[in-house]
């Protein structure tokens, strides 16, 4: 069950056994099963996507018609607003930043707890939990709170001596900073899937290799390493994806502006202030379409050259 | 023999001491991640003078003041705002189940024209950022008068628009074995009587994973009630403490407090359904 998707195989449907069917009232079943979904598609996805790429070469304040524009909106972005180029530094930072971090204390926190040790349920358990509540308004306060000027980072600073007044979220160098530690925090949903696929690597190749007067580095560096490949490629994906798209807490720790001096002004934020704060929907459809296309092509890149790094045993690549 | 016993003893030991020294890591690890959340539920039961003097963990003077007082400290009380979550969160739940049950025995069971290319669609749907849906979603549901409804939150649910839930019965079907409902066609039940009768009473591990997270997604969502909810009546919970985070000036103690009330429906749903989450997780890798 796992299998198809923890090893990164395309996860398009198996091919169906032939067999008999009578005509009829059981041709047309499957397409009132699809129904619902194909409506959904059409009302809430496929067709807001014709409209958005639209809107995009539009101008649209949301009160008159839209006004086609061509492309005004995408040149706009990248010559003359200096706040969309910001959103995009701050996000590539983000991105590029908590992701491999966030997967690399998942990573190792997933080969601490594979083994048989007591407690185990609960470790998973605590670790796992922020994943839970991490895009949560409440955690997001808190945050703002900890990482302020007389929040917990500080009196923890104070005591191993080091005295210190900062608001780590109020200081443009460091605010991003701290918002890049909440999705470290989170690391617990890409642990179990990396505990799930340590799991799955046979012990016998582990015994065979002892056989062999392979040591306990060689068999991690030549066998769990490989064969964990496709578990780090798969959550590199999904986590990239998730982390272009992070939202809450950089709209609660800077109250919406992105601020301060624009250095958590995410691009979802920004796209956000655009399209409902300064209904600039037009633009902000513009900038929706950039993203659905940068994020398309990282994924893109990331199957490239996952070929170099990621390791199918049965030679399926 | 015996010198094999000999060599043995010191190794066990070093591996007892490792033993120990990886739990008090785990456990170092483990108490530094969740210091801030214990913290935030202590300090909510203090008093707001002594909320940013003391960062341990000590139980002393606490009391329930700054909940009575965060309950009332909004325009409306906080039960409108666990009434309309409870309300939001609740449709969702069902309408997932309903709506994503029935997709996926079309695509796990079924054969139709095209299933490749839709299974693709479907898929490439998870992956799609709202933002790009977003802005002509608002236009059309303000055409139907939606704003400041909770339609535009539950409505499309039931069209199965959570893709992600489709996905994961998929998964789940396709463990089951098809002799169970060929057996039952032969019985003569028709497929929607397969599906109701016979699938979903064993897809019922998929169904509460759904379940749950369908509760905590809708439960947190912050950015599609932003949008769409403007009326404080109608507000959710996390746009309530947004609010309050926003605009409560210093009673942090209250606000400690309704943050905690605001996380308490989903550690509920963790402790009981985390058997269901994590085998979820697994499966599919959702957040």
């Amino acid at each position: 069950m796992t299998t198809t998707t923890l090893e990164g195989r395309p996860l398009t449907a198996s091919p169906e056994p032939p067999r008999r069917r009578p005509a009829g009232r059981r041709a047309i079943a499957p397409y009132l099963f699809l129904t619902p979904w194909l409506i959904g598609l059409l009302a809430f996805v496929v067709g807001p996507m014709i409209v958005s790429l639209y809107l995009s070469m539009t101008d649209y304040n949301f009160l008159q018609d839209p006004t086609f524009v061509g492309f005004e909106n995408y040149v706009r972005m990248f010559t003359s607003d200096p706040r969309y180029l910001a959103s995009v530094g701050v996000t590539a930072v983000y991105v590029l930043v908590s992701v491999p971090l966030q997967l690399a204390f998942a990573l190792g926190l997933a080969l601490l707890l594979d083994r048989a040790i007591a407690g185990i349920a609960i470790y998973r358990a605590v670790f796992y939990l922020p994943s839970l509540i991490g895009s949560s308004v409440a955690v997001a306060v808190l945050w703002r709170t900890v990482f302020g000027a007389d929040g917990l980072v500080n009196s923890a600073l104070g005591l191993l001596g080091i005295e210190s007044s900062r608001s780590w979220v109020g200081n443009p160098d460091t605010a991003l900073m701290t918002i890049i530690a909440l999705n470290v925090w989170t690391f617990g949903s890409p642990m179990i899937i990396f505990l799930a696929g340590l799991r799955q690597i046979p012990r016998s190749y582990y015994e065979a290799a002892e056989v062999d007067g392979a040591g306990p580095i060689r068999r991690f560096l030549n066998i769990t390493v490989p064969l964990l490949t496709p578990i780090v490629f798969f959550n590199l994906i999904l986590q990239t994806i998730y982390a272009f798209q992070a939202f809450v807490p950089a709209y609660i720790v800077s109250n919406g502006s992105g601020g301060p001096a624009d250095s958590t002004l995410f691009y979802t934020l920004y796209l956000y202030q655009q399209g409902f704060t300064s209904f600039q929907m037009g633009y902000a459809s513009a900038m929706a379409w950039v993203l659905l296309v940068v994020i398309a092509i990282v994924t893109g890149i990331n199957f490239l050259l996952s070929r170099y790094w990621v390791f199918y045993g049965d030679g399926d690549r | 023999m015996s010198a094999a016993d000999l060599a043995d003893a010191p190794r066990r030991q070093t591996s007892r001491v490792r033993r120990v020294a990886m739990h008090v890591l785990l456990i170092l690890l483990a108490l530094g991640m969740l210091y801030p959340l214990l913290w935030m539920i202590v300090s909510s039961l203090r008093d707001n003078s002594a909320i940013f003097s003391d960062a341990s963990l000590a139980l002393r003077n606490l009391s329930l003041d700054n909940y009575a007082r965060g309950w009332d400290a909004q325009q409306n009380s906080f039960a409108t705002y666990f009434g309309n979550s409870f309300l939001i969160t609740g449709l969702a739940i069902v309408a997932n189940i309903a709506a994503c049950s029935l997709t996926a025995y079309a695509f796990a069971r079924m054969t139709f024209r095209l299933k490749a290319f839709f299974m693709a669609i479907l898929l490439g749907t998870i992956m799609l950022p709202e933002h790009v849906t977003i802005v002509p979603q608002y236009v059309l549901f303000s055409e139907l008068g939606w704003l400041n409804t909770f339609l535009p939150l539950t409505v499309p649910k039931f069209f199965a628009t959570e893709a992600f839930f489709v996905f994961l019965i998929v998964q789940f079907m396709r463990g089951i074995p098809r002799d169970i409902d060929e057996a039952a066609a032969l019985d003569g039940c028709g497929p929607f009587q397969t599906y109701s009768r016979i699938m979903l009473p064993l897809i019922t591990p998929a169904l509460a994973t759904t379940a749950i997270f369908s509760f905590i997604w809708t439960w947190n969502d912050f950015f599609r009630p932003l949008i769409f909810l403007t009326d404080n009546s109608l507000f959710t919970v996390p746009l309530a403490v947004r609010l309050f985070a926003d605009i409560g000036g210093t009673d942090w103690g209250a606000l400690f407090a309704m943050s905690v009330l605001s996380l308490l429906p989903i550690f509920i749903f963790f402790v009981f359904g985390q058997r269901y989450l994590i085998r979820g997780i697994a499966t599919t890798g959702l957040k």
